[in-house]
């Protein structure tokens, strides 16, 4: 009688061990490929959202019911090992300098532009994204101006090496995105550049 | 004249409506995948577009890795229906909104621009939740109802 209650506990818990694994929706964070942990907010219902910013944290919700897990490495290859093959490599970028308040290139530059290119012909079916800097010399509208004129004038050099327009978008962030922050008005060479991304 | 005018712009509009609002590209498609647009499906291979709205399904043998424009990345493993429901992206400021809703299935994402400008401008909902995107690498699961 009392082994049969013992079961019928061991059951009851049972129950209650198993009930994850049923939970129709899961969510989980990854490490990054470069080590970085990032976080995730999880809300349902009514209740305080749930974060999760640890490798492999997770939280499944089931019945409107949401608890935390901690996965193996083993269980998200095999839940998720066709889905993470599936994801498109990883965007990488290139740098090249400017004159100031010019849209031309710097020699080293220029020399640079033909490895870039190489890299980017390798690439099946590219997506290029040109995007111009400037330093804080000058006001902000005319950054702004120079920074579109810089990706556009690099646009144009990558078509006229035999790269296809319809893949490269050109964009100008003016002094918004110092590489080597300083204060306004001071000419930094680091910072006249574009900055060519692909995917 | 004027009339003819305007019926070749249409006609033009109509001959290139992708071009306004792609907002990613297919870059990996794996079995049977398709984009359901305006109430049709199409089979979305490797360089087709996705717009704001579309709704990428696949089958059994199915995958399919998308890059939106922000340098968001998104992938679908199989017997997946993942729908695109808001998505915009500044590149001059950064801001925009990114809401996806994965209906059954699997997904897999690394977060782009517009999450390391302003956390949880994406994000996922399933049927029973919603998870906003702090960054960068995560997955999310949707069972079918057991029968």
């Amino acid at each position: 009688m009392k082994l049969f209650a013992i079961f019928l506990l061991a059951a009851w818990l049972a129950s209650f061990l198993r009930a994850p694994d049923k939970a129709p929706e899961l969510f989980a964070v990854l490490p990054a490929r470069d080590g970085h942990i990032g976080a995730i907010v999880v809300k349902s219902g009514d209740s305080e959202p749930t974060v999760i910013n640890s490798a492999y944290g997770a939280v499944r919700v089931a019945g409107g019911r949401r608890t935390p897990a901690i996965l193996e490495y083993s269980q998200v290859r095999e839940m998720f090992g066709e889905t993470l093959d599936a994801l498109p490599g990883t965007p990488t970028s290139y740098m090249l300098y400017f004159l100031e308040g010019k849209d031309e290139l710097t020699d080293e530059s220029k020399r640079e532009l033909e490895n870039v290119f190489a890299d980017l012909k390798r690439r099946p079916l590219p997506d290029i994204m040109v995007i111009g800097h400037t330093d804080t010399v000058g006001a902000m509208d005319f950054n702004d101006r120079l920074s579109r004129a810089r990706a556009d004038r690099l646009r144009e050099m990558l078509i006229g090496l035999g790269l296809p327009a319809d893949r490269i978008q050109a964009a100008g962030r003016g002094e918004r995105e110092l590489l080597v922050p300083t204060a306004d008005d001071v000419s930094e060479p680091k910072n006249r550049r574009v900055e060519i991304s692909v995917r | 004249m004027r009339k003819a005018l305007i019926g070749m712009a249409v006609a033009v509009a109509a001959a290139f409506p992708a071009l306004a609002a792609d907002v990613g590209l297919v870059k990996v498609s794996k079995g049977s995948v398709q984009i359901e647009r305006n109430g049709a499906k199409v089979a979305a291979p490797v360089g087709a577009a996705v717009q704001a709205s579309d709704v990428i399904m696949t089958g059994a043998d199915g995958s399919a890795g998308i890059t939106f424009t922000d340098n968001s990345l998104v992938s679908v493993g199989p017997n997946s229906v993942f729908a695109i429901d808001k998505y915009r992206f500044d590149s001059t400021t950064h801001a925009g909104e990114f809401e996806g809703s994965l209906r059954k299935g699997r997904l897999a994402a690394i977060s782009g621009k517009m999450v390391k400008q302003s956390p949880e401008s994406m994000k996922i909902r399933t049927p029973s939740a919603i998870m906003g995107v702090r960054g960068t690498e995560f997955v999310v699961q949707v069972d079918e109802e057991k029968k």
